[in-house]
């Protein structure tokens, strides 16, 4: 354990990295639902899911390639989200944040559910689009093009996404429209709008998500549940609803994980959690969060 | 005071036990098969098994003794105390004589302790432990299909021979995995290879790059992934994009069909496996495999043909013997060989273990395949002696 190998090492930290982009990405739709709606949206991995069944079943049907998907799938997924948000959660918006809860999670055990039933278990392939095949030889590692374009793909849309809420007239409607609706409204914005349209961003971004997970990992029902529950945990370590934090904890995270992968695999699936545990102990409100 | 606390348990547990062993000998058959109905081995033997054992009754003509064979079915969800629970309900209330499906070991060795105890007839398809037949043997158990030790035996073992002498063990971290890893360990020393290095991913890791970085640095010539189902594609996955499949054998241990389907075949191509059926082996598979699919929607697993298989031999004990006496019915069933589509010279060992010819078989590459269920191309069989270990003196039943 203590023979520790730097050119390894060096591996094992950007094999980190690029898995914190994944989750910085999809905790970061996460976030924005959270932080902005005060939804907590347990139906996030299933979007994921859908997302990546989706690329898989445009190719089938359509014909569709990669990159095509890559940009029509969000949109779909981000439909479904707008009408789950426009025709379920706006009825129980005024309950405790309890029964969204409930309600998100109640679609994500259908959905799970729907394509088990429709394409089984085992899931499903999906090849590596044919310009990405390959890859890099680096003096430490081999690395994937794939794995490179999950990388540089995952830091431009969370730094824009970043920009467009914190930087943007836009992003500063959004926020003040969850600060204080009733005044937001009586300055003439379209409130209700702009809650539905955050929504389906969000889920939108799971979709994204979705397409760029489904060539490395298998396409199957359970994708979305196993993935969920860490990415929960990194928006508590972020801070429920920062946005910056989301994205700076997701890469963290993936970094530590890969760390214990190297120097203790078996604590792997539980070494996030631990992180978890100790940040709520000691900041409450996360690594980010803005405190009460 | 601790020690006899849980002597008194125990004895109360076998107490309880005992008032209940009483097997339905009705004149009845009803057979239970219990499966993962919407987990991640729905597709390993689930609604499927129901099927199988659903169409192996209507091939038998549909009635034993004179009276309708009765199925009943149920979802463990994986869950060893709820299948414990269905399968008490099941035997104690219902009169099921005999349980088939059966997949995940530690649900079936849950079932089991319950079954055993009541005299209940398990034919198990879809488990893969060892113990069945070794630590938890009982004389009303047939397991069925495969298991691990005839899983090393067939894979590790032609690897081992052709030269491969060096692996890395990428390895799921719990029983069955542990399990696999040492049957095949063993394997490889016995036949001069040697076992590397290793890790223990957690059950349903997503992401196995980083595993496979330290199998490529590990300078073995075979990468053995000891896992199953999602987990096996997944490392398979990430072993070919980085380079790995390039440099050494990958050698998935335990892959069904549907596995294989799962894995894009620009990546699986070339990777040598065992399995206990290929439903394209000759026209007797074809045919039942066409029946099957029919019905089912996809091609059979093994553990598909090895629910029909059993469930054949079982009924044919039952109208031979003229009753669902489970000693009667698995003593005629341990003395008399199965032959059908399925079990290839094969026979019921008196420790409950089915001896069949097994197949080592390679994933064809996407020029090579005629449709999406042409997978395998079939390298050789691997007689039953071979493919599974002898039988323990203590797990020698007689009735």
């Amino acid at each position: 354990m203590f023979d520790i190998n730097l050119f390894a090492l060096s591996g094992q930290l950007l094999i980190g990295l690029i898995n914190g982009s994944f989750y910085a990405l999809l905790s970061l739709g996460l976030a924005i639902i959270f932080g902005l709606l005060r939804i907590i949206n347990f139906a996030q991995g299933a979007m994921y899911m859908l997302g990546a069944f989706c690329a898989l079943l445009f190719l089938k049907w359509f014909g569709m390639s990669y990159w095509v998907a890559l940009f029509v799938v969000p949109f779909v997924v981000a439909v479904l989200g707008i009408l789950i948000e426009r025709f379920l959660i706006r009825p129980i918006a005024n309950l405790d944040h309890l029964y969204s809860l409930l309600l998100t999670f109640g679609i994500a055990l259908i959905l799970q559910g729907s394509f088990t039933h429709l394409f089984g278990s085992s899931g499903l392939p999906y090849s590596t689009p044919a310009e990405l095949k390959g890859g890099m030889k680096l003096p430490f590692m081999y690395l994937p093009n794939y794995r490179a374009w999950i990388i540089a793909s995952s830091v431009v849309i969370c730094g824009l996404t970043w920009y467009m809420i914190e930087k943007t007239k836009l992003g500063a409607y959004l926020r003040a429209g969850t600060e204080n609706p009733q005044l937001l409204q009586a300055f003439g914005i379209n409130v209700p709008l702009i809650i539905t349209l955050t929504f389906g961003f969000g889920v939108g971004l799971a979709g994204f998500a979705g397409v760029l997970a489904a060539p490395v990992y298998s396409v199957a029902p359970d994708m979305g549940s196993n993935i969920l529950i860490v990415v929960f945990a990194i928006v508590v370590i972020g801070g429920m609803g920062s946005i910056g934090g989301a994205i700076i904890t997701g890469l963290l995270m993936g970094i530590i994980e890969g760390l214990t992968k190297y120097f203790y695999p078996e604590a792997s699936a539980t070494v996030i959690f631990l992180v978890m545990m100790l940040v709520l102990i000691v900041k409450p409100a996360g690594l980010f969060g803005k405190e009460g | 005071m601790k020690k006899m606390l849980l002597a008194s348990l125990v004895a109360a547990g076998l107490a309880s036990g005992a008032a209940v062993a009483a097997p339905a000998i009705d004149g009845k058959v009803k057979i239970g098969v219990i499966g993962d109905m919407g987990g991640v081995y729905a597709d390993i033997c689930g609604p499927g098994c129901v099927t199988a054992t659903e169409m192996a009754i209507e091939d038998f003509g549909g009635k034993a003794l004179g009276k309708p064979i009765e199925v009943v079915s149920a979802d463990s969800q994986l869950k060893p105390d709820v299948a414990s629970s269905i399968v008490r309900k099941w035997v104690e209330n219902e009169g099921v004589d005999t349980l088939g499906g059966l997949v995940a070991s530690s649900v079936t060795g849950a079932i089991a302790s319950v079954a055993s105890q009541n005299k209940n007839i398990m034919l198990i398809s879809g488990s893969a432990s060892n113990g069945f037949t070794t630590k938890q043997c009982s004389p009303y158990i047939a397991h069925w299909t495969y298991n691990v030790a005839a899983l090393a035996n067939g894979t590790v073992k032609t690897l081992v021979s052709e030269g491969k002498k060096k692996w890395f063990f990428i390895t799921a971290d719990y029983n069955f995995g542990h399990a696999l890893e040492s049957v095949s360990t063993k394997v490889i020393e016995s036949n001069g290879g040697e076992v590397v290095g290793g890790v223990r991913a957690p059950l349903s890791t997503t992401d196995f790059s980083s595993y496979v970085l330290q199998a490529q640095a590990s300078g073995a010539d075979v990468v053995a992934l000891a896992n199953a189902g999602n987990d096996t594609v997944n490392a398979l996955n990430a072993a070919a994009e980085f380079g790995l499949t390039e440099m050494m054998d990958v050698a998935g241990l335990l892959v069904f069909t549907q596995n294989a389907q799962a894995m894009d075949p620009d990546v699986a191509a070339g990777m040598k496996l065992t399995t206990g059926f290929y439903w394209d082996m000759d026209d007797q598979t074809r045919e039942w495999s066409k029946r099957f699919k029919e019905r089912h929607g996809g091609i059979p697993s093994m553990a598909h043909a090895g629910a029909y298989s059993a469930t054949m031999h079982y009924l044919a004990a039952v109208e031979a013997t003229g009753t669902d006496d489970p000693d009667k019915v698995m003593s005629w069933m341990k003395s008399n060989k199965p032959n059908d589509f399925f079990a290839r010279n094969a026979y019921l060992r008196a420790d409950g273990r089915m001896v069949h010819d097994m197949l080592l078989v390679k994933i064809k590459d996407k020029a090579s395949r005629k449709s999406g269920d042409d997978i395998y191309q079939i390298l050789n069989t691997i007689p039953g002696d071979t493919a599974f270990n002898p039988m323990l003196p203590e797990c020698e039943f007689k009735y």
